[in-house]
């Protein structure tokens, strides 16, 4: 099987979107730097940890190749990942261990972008539907949640890799976290499905509580089990 | 430009023809310059229904492939001023209606017609989607059962999805709901589900409500559309659907038991 997998092509290039935080030096002093940074970080134990940085010194600042040295290992050191650097010469970047990124996209100087007051909207990979789901229809989110606003009838098939919202009647079938994300829940206002499973686990409208049909109920995956729980 | 309504409902045996011929017959009767359409090649009924069927000569298919005009294949009706059939061939099936056949038919009759009425076949496939394809507007004819129920809303869902209007980003097709052969009684019995419950699964707009009614049986067996008898039940509900349709605020009747007279003394 292997073999066969490898004969066509040792490799795959494939687009994939991941967040790169920028790291603006506004200031050459790199230990006031790091304090300040020590004290955003306390702020969120843990949540930055891992994080990958660019490195891009404000246009005002002159670092120079122990500066950058210096605040490359205080950020290791931290727990952050620097990963590259720009609007600096390559070597500069590539002795302190960086890489290099050429056409590179980095907002304008000044305190209003730096604070992030016009930062453009990051798209959501909600899926929201407001026309009811008829007999028949299929909708999956793909990568996100799937919010429904409508009726589903019968026969209508939910699906998302997230969690699924029915602000409505939901007599067909919801399936969320059909990636295998055990976490994904189902949330809706009136239970009347035929069908509802997290993460492959499945139960039919048969198996489920009678005194909650009708209701608004909430359906999450404890061990190999779905739990209902009353809204 | 002429207004394309389909009359479709999913299952069979629900009362499309039925009310193809009474809607067709009505907005005619209102003004309109209506031509109802059979779709149902292979099965050709409506002829039957509105009584010209002895008057058959060319029909939709002949016209698709050319062999006849819309004119020679339009029978006007004898009874009812303004009102004409394109009849289907019963010969042929489903696969002799063609796309484009369709598309230049409908164009044709939509030149000199103000309504054009498309009497689908039952079931999903390609002569219920040629008849639905080119529609404005739609009738969804359901009984008040579970199962005609699931196919109309089957068929909405692809009035919603493959249809012009929804491939071409448009306006979506405006639905109306028509539930026929409803019978009260039953319905209090718990034999047969009620306005509310269809409404509620289909969530549409109400058009209107037939009762179960024997005038429907004799009129079809007399070739006259149900609407044109104008003292029975079906006749005046059907009468009630194109008054509704063309903007006209009707309350809704027979949907209501019958009351005994034991029923009216005691419950008033």
């Amino acid at each position: 099987m292997l073999s066969e997998n490898h004969a066509g092509g040792a490799f795959e290039l494939k687009g994939r979107m991941a967040t790169l935080t920028v790291l603006q030096v506004l200031t050459a002093d790199i230990d006031e730097l790091l304090k300040q940074l020590d004290g955003r970080l306390s702020q969120a134990p843990g949540f930055f940890t891992g994080m990958p940085l660019v490195i891009a010194p404000s246009a005002s600042v002159a670092l120079d190749a122990a500066g950058l040295q210096r605040l490359v290992d205080g950020l290791r050191a931290r727990e952050l990942v620097p990963v590259a650097a720009v609007d600096m010469p390559a070597e500069q970047a590539a002795s302190a261990g960086l890489g290099w990124l050429r056409n590179f996209e980095r907002p304008a100087d000044g305190s209003a972008t730096e604070r992030g007051k016009s930062k453009s909207p990051a798209a959501s990979t909600t899926r929201i539907v407001t026309t009811p789901v008829r007999s028949g229809q299929q909708i999956y989110a793909h990568g996100g949640d799937l919010v429904v606003t409508a009726p589903v009838s019968a026969g209508a098939e939910l699906m998302a890799d997230g969690h699924i919202h029915v602000y409505a009647n939901l007599r067909g079938r919801a399936l969320a976290g059909v990636q295998g994300d055990g976490n994904a829940r189902i949330f809706c206002q009136s239970l009347n499905a035929e069908l509802v499973a997290i993460a492959g686990h499945y139960q039919l409208s048969e198996q489920m509580d009678r005194g909650l049909q009708g209701g608004p109920v909430v359906i999450q995956l404890q061990g190999a089990d779905l739990q209902l729980s009353a809204l | 430009m002429a207004r394309i309504i389909v009359v479709t409902s999913g299952k069979g045996g629900v009362g499309k023809t039925t009310t193809s011929a009474a809607f067709g017959a009505g907005l005619a009767r209102a003004g309109h310059r209506t031509v109802v359409v059979d779709f149902d090649v292979g099965l050709r009924n409506l002829d039957l229904i509105m009584g010209c069927e002895r008057r058959v000569v060319y029909d939709f298919v002949n016209v698709i492939n050319g062999e006849a005009n819309l004119n020679q294949a339009l029978i006007r009706d004898k009874r009812t001023e303004g009102l004409s059939i394109l009849p289907a061939s019963q010969t042929r099936d489903k696969d002799a209606l063609t796309f484009e056949g369709v598309q230049t038919v409908l164009e044709g009759l939509a030149k000199d017609h103000d309504y054009i009425v498309c009497d689908s076949p039952a079931g999903i496939e390609r002569g219920a989607h040629l008849a639905m394809y080119f529609a404005d507007e739609a009738l969804i004819v359901t009984n008040p059962e579970v199962s005609s129920v699931r196919d109309s809303d089957r068929v909405l869902g692809l009035l919603a999805s493959k249809t012009r209007r929804a491939e071409q980003d448009d306006e979506p097709i405006r639905e109306h709901l028509v539930i026929t052969r409803y019978a009260p009684e039953r319905v209090g019995k718990g034999e047969m589900l009620s306005v509310e419950d269809v409404c509620e699964i289909l969530s549409i707009d109400l058009l209107g409500v037939i009762p179960e009614s024997t005038a429907v049986l004799n009129a079809s067996n007399s070739g006259v559309p149900v609407i044109l008898e104008e003292k029975t039940d079906a006749g005046q509900a059907y009468d009630d659907v194109v008054a509704r349709f063309l903007g006209e605020a009707r309350e809704h009747r027979f949907i209501d038991e019958k009351k005994g007279l034991f029923g009216r003394l005691f419950k008033g």
